[in-house]
């Protein structure tokens, strides 16, 4: 009797111990598996653009021309293309961005503005990238250009400044998002002892808020360009997807991501579109380090 | 108050005061035009022939997009049953092992995966699936957007056990409970509403998605439910009408747009039901 107890219990205990090694292994292949997942993605990207490697060189980063048809591949003029958007729209979102992280971590903490603000900003990240593409196409498009005629210069509409302006709107929530919990994560012994001297509101943000969260704003606008960078539907739809180096911000031109999307099913030769590839490689490596110094910056900021 | 700088320091304030409450509305214009100008057109098109016909040729009216609805269903389901259970796990492990090398490794791997820009997942998915499949199918399609969603669960979960106290998994296990039980049916349990609106707020994300699609699920004029072949969708569709020169398809595409919308802000408006009804409180 007692021998049998004993053993059903070593059974059961043996049966946990079992499912209990099941468990960690599962989780751990399951980790496993992702990062292999990713070193995969980087070493697919790296193998499949060797063609175009070995082809062009570092002719590949500075040359003006791509032109499929001759064989030459230059990709100047979308890294410009791409490089262009996204600064010009960070430069017409940061303004915005940190007006609205104020209004939100700042002058109006609570109350039904404030959620309402903060709800309609967290609408802008959910719509997606076509539907911005689609109204830029019809709604913005005869904006600029009626404001390109008024300037007297060849009024394109889709361009540079287009892409960047719908650009804009759409990295605007990432920016917010993380300036404004790094202006409301500001200790209040600081702002109060500002107060306390005799500052107005305007003097403690400008001299108390802003040095001490400037590297939190920092890396919002940090993840946001790295949003920008890989944008690829709305701005396709609105670059104009012009093979040449832009000569202005009204001219249109082509991005990194809008040249894979609008020509990687039409590749046709094996350098051809292991240069897209290489596109692709760039932007990966890019956005991957812009993303983990913006990570890093915001993991300093939690510990201090 | 007679002192004329300190007069002009009230003035510098409420004139900063101005500038931040009017940039922050104009911030907000932009998605109230956007709304705005998609129900206006969107709901001239739709009607039921729009949700229950297949696209049809330019020039004939009354053509529909069934085949995107359900093919933005079937490539969007397929997608969330491969990345939920992977993510959830994920984020189980990087929770549970957090100090770990591998979870460090995964952590990485995540952000980067995170931050791989959609165009760039379509192309690792048409080397990985497309070539070894030997053509454009639903099911690449949906490869792409699981990878898309795979990291966004991974991270969520991981945020969300977190926030679960410590003392629930000790007491589980004082009493005796096997540790991958205590994981299973104490602390995963008591994260469950913020598992759930993560693995939503994913769905939601990926959607919308187009350039994934486009060399993978490819789209399709025709119904089809097969994941084997190309496939149908709505942010294809959208794509593909809103740049031809049609008129009949533009109107198609604006329709095809308001219905994206409606299903996306649905979805955000569960989780925030699900995180304003079952929050995790203790």
């Amino acid at each position: 009797m007692n021998e049998t107890l004993k053993l059903t219990d070593a059974n059961w205990s043996k049966a946990i111990s079992r499912k209990e090694k099941g468990f960690t292994i599962t989780l751990w292949l399951v980790a496993i598996s992702v990062i292999i997942l990713v070193m995969a993605a980087f070493l697919t990207l790296l193998v499949q653009s060797i063609p175009s490697i070995k082809a062009n060189g570092f002719s590949f980063i500075y040359g003006r021309m791509w032109n499929p048809i001759t064989g030459e591949f230059g990709a100047l003029p979308f890294l410009a293309g791409t490089l262009l958007t996204s600064f010009l729209a960070l430069l017409i979102a940061t303004p915005f961005s940190i007006a609205v992280a104020l209004f939100l971590g700042e002058y109006y903490k609570k109350g039904m503005m404030s959620q309402l603000l903060k709800n309609m900003i967290d609408l802008l990240a959910a719509i997606p990238s076509v539907i911005y593409g689609f109204w830029g196409l019809f709604v913005l498009i005869p904006i600029v250009r009626k404001l390109q005629i008024a300037l007297d210069i060849p009024p394109y509409g889709v361009g540079i400044f287009s892409a960047s302006v719908i650009l804009s709107i759409m990295i605007m929530p990432y920016a917010i998002s993380l300036s404004r919990q790094v202006i409301q994560m500001m200790p209040s012994d600081l702002k109060e002892a500002a107060y306390a001297l005799g500052a107005t509101r305007f003097e403690v943000i400008r001299k108390v808020i802003f040095p001490h969260v400037l590297s939190g704003l920092f890396a919002g606008i940090l993840l946001a360009l790295g949003r920008a960078l890989g944008e690829t539907m709305a701005v396709t739809m609105l670059v104009g997807n012009t093979n040449a180096l832009p000569d202005s911000i009204f001219a249109p031109g082509n991005t990194m991501a809008s040249v894979i999307a609008n020509e990687f099913t039409e590749a046709t030769g094996a350098v051809y579109s292991a240069a897209l590839v290489e596109i692709g490689l760039l932007l990966f490596v890019v956005v991957a380090i812009i993303n983990l110094v913006g990570k890093r910056i915001i993991k300093h900021l939690a510990y201090t | 108050m007679a002192d004329p700088q300190i007069k002009w320091r009230k003035i510098k304030n409420d004139l900063f005061k101005g500038l931040v409450v009017f940039l922050s509305l104009l911030a907000t214009l932009p998605l109230l035009l956007i709304l705005f100008y998609i129900l206006r057109q969107g709901f001239s098109s739709i009607n039921w022939s729009f949700l229950t016909n297949l696209p049809k040729p330019v020039g004939e009216s009354g053509g529909g997009i069934s085949n995107a609805i359900v093919g933005t269903l079937i490539i969007v389901g397929t997608a969330a049953v491969m990345a939920i259970p992977l993510g959830v796990l994920a984020g189980i492990y990087l929770n549970e092992q957090r100090n770990s090398k591998v979870a460090r490794y995964c952590d990485l791997a995540i952000d980067v995966l995170q931050g791989i820009p959609s165009i760039v997942i379509g192309i690792i998915i048409y080397e990985w699936v497309v070539r070894t499949m030997g053509g454009f199918s639903a099911f690449s399609g949906s490869a792409a957007l699981a990878l898309m969603m795979l990291p966004f669960i991974a991270k969520t979960t991981q945020e969300t056990l977190k926030l679960v106290p410590n003392h629930l998994k000790e007491a589980s296990l004082a009493l005796g409970v096997p540790y991958y039980k205590t994981v299973l049916k104490v602390i995963v349990p008591a994260g469950l509403s913020g598992i759930l609106s993560g693995a939503i707020l994913g769905i939601a994300r990926v959607i919308g998605e187009t350039a994934p699609l486009l060399f993978t699920a490819f789209g399709n004029p025709f119904m089809s439910t097969e994941l084997s072949k190309p496939m149908s969708s709505l942010p294809l569709v959208i794509f593909n009408y809103a740049t031809s020169p049609y008129e009949d398809w533009h109107q198609l595409a604006w329709g095809a747009s308001l219905i994206l919308i409606l299903i996306v802000l649905t979805l955000n408006m569960i989780t925030k039901f699900i995180e304003s009804r079952w929050k995790i409180q203790f």
